[in-house]
């Protein structure tokens, strides 16, 4: 991510001066960080809603329900994780959110899965292979209808505005399990391994929660 | 010669599957279920959360509003994350450098036929949704929503995430600074999704 950010913002800065856009690059500075406000507090009242309803379905035992339902799904994909824990619960609620294309709902119950995944986490600051591999899930989310793109094409007046859905689910498909891939086999990487919060063994990771 | 032909067994395969799912009466079945669950997959949960709850003896106000006060905080945290990534990918937008980076990439997607117009969603696709979206809006309004383009650019639209949003988010919400091998692994399955945008339409909607 260091290398990412400083890269984006030296390169913008650099070609921003060649092109002579040196003034368009500070202004977007400044409206792109009004504008991340405003994303983030946008978020607070449906985030608010959905973390209360959420919480009602874990007292109620509905998300460990859940839970155990895709547990081998999720031991496999998710090895550090209990089998029972809630975080397999929201992590699900999450991705078929996101499959069903409702994105209001699939934000906070993602939040809300992070929130768990955190709660095992033994170093707070780093993320832990199954927060990736949660992430590389949802990053490559198959929407089963694309509903924004859809309106953008009947609005242009296509034949069929639905006819992209066969290609893109198929697409997200193999982007799905590419990142995924992708996050299982970084993960061995010496580099990540050294990074790891779970490289130490249990010791420490049962006393959080 | 061996490698020609194991390509050409894929390609087969490929436009096999793709087929299928084409024919699958994608238009009208499949997207009126798809339809029914969405709309009502919400009022559902609404329902059966708190009435669950309630049989289960859960407290259900009380652990409604227990629950909701997280809400403010976990979107506050965010802040500083989304403000630090938007605002690096809203000056490199700024500064045309979109423009250098498909100069250099368009020689290899050429190269799966990829039509050059459709670089910039690729590339634009992680950085920003709205972005990305735009981009897709002008190529269709240029081209046409069924030009072999605007299929393109809709599919990849898509079927790819906003990678750096999601990651700045999520990560954000619980204060993650090292994100490790995140990044790297969104892009791979962006990249592949896009590439696979591309061959499937290929595939599906031919060259016209």
């Amino acid at each position: 991510m260091n290398y990412i950010w400083l890269g984006l913002m030296v390169i913008s800065l650099v070609v921003g001066a060649i092109n002579g856009r040196l003034e368009e690059v500070t202004n977007a500075a400044v409206t792109y960080a009004a504008s991340a406000v405003d994303i983030a507090l946008g978020l607070i009242g449906i985030m608010t809603f959905w973390l209360g309803i959420m919480k009602i379905a874990e007292n109620g035992g509905i998300i460990k329900i859940l839970s155990r339902a895709i547990r081998p799904i999720a031991k496999w994909l998710f090895p550090d994780i209990p089998p029972d824990h809630p975080a397999i619960g929201a992590m699900l609620m999450n991705i078929i959110a996101n499959w069903l294309g409702l994105g209001n709902a699939a934000t906070p119950l993602g939040l809300k899965a992070m929130d768990e995944l955190q709660s095992l986490n033994p170093e707070k600051d780093t993320a832990t292979n199954s927060m990736i591999t949660f992430l590389a899930l949802n990053t490559a989310s198959i929407c089963l209808i694309p509903m924004t793109v859809i309106a953008v094409r009947a609005k242009l007046g296509s034949a069929n505005p639905f006819e992209i859905i066969s290609t893109t689910v198929v697409a997200s498909t193999c982007a799905t399990i590419a990142g995924v891939t992708a996050a299982k086999l970084l993960q061995r990487l010496p580099s990540m391994k050294k990074s790891n919060p779970h490289r130490l063994p249990e010791s420490s990771k049962k006393e959080e929660k | 010669m061996t490698d020609t032909l194991t390509a050409t067994a894929i390609v087969d395969t490929l436009k096999q599957v793709a087929q299928t799912v084409a024919t699958v009466p994608t238009e009208t079945t499949f997207v009126t279920i798809m339809k029914g669950f969405s709309n009502y997959a919400i009022p559902f949960l609404l329902l059966v959360i708190p009435v669950l709850g309630y049989i289960k003896k859960v407290k259900v106000y009380e652990s409604f509003i227990d629950g909701a006060k997280e809400g403010f905080n976990t979107a506050v945290r965010i802040i500083p994350y989304l403000v630090a990534i938007l605002v690096a990918i809203g000056m490199f937008r700024a500064s045309g450098a979109m423009d250098y980076f498909v100069a250099i990439l368009s020689p290899l997607t050429n190269l799966i036929g990829m039509p050059a117009e459709t670089l910039p969603v690729a590339l634009m696709r992680p950085l920003s949704g709205s972005g990305a979206l735009g981009i897709v809006t002008e190529l269709m309004k240029e081209h046409g929503p069924d030009s072999l383009i605007g299929r393109i650019a809709s599919t990849m639209w898509g079927s790819s995430e906003t990678t750096f949003y999601v990651v700045a988010v999520y990560f954000g919400a619980v204060g993650i600074k090292k994100t490790r091998h995140a990044i790297p692994s969104g892009l791979i399955g962006d990249t592949v999704g896009l590439i696979m945008a591309v061959v499937l339409c290929l595939i599906v909607f031919g060259v016209n």
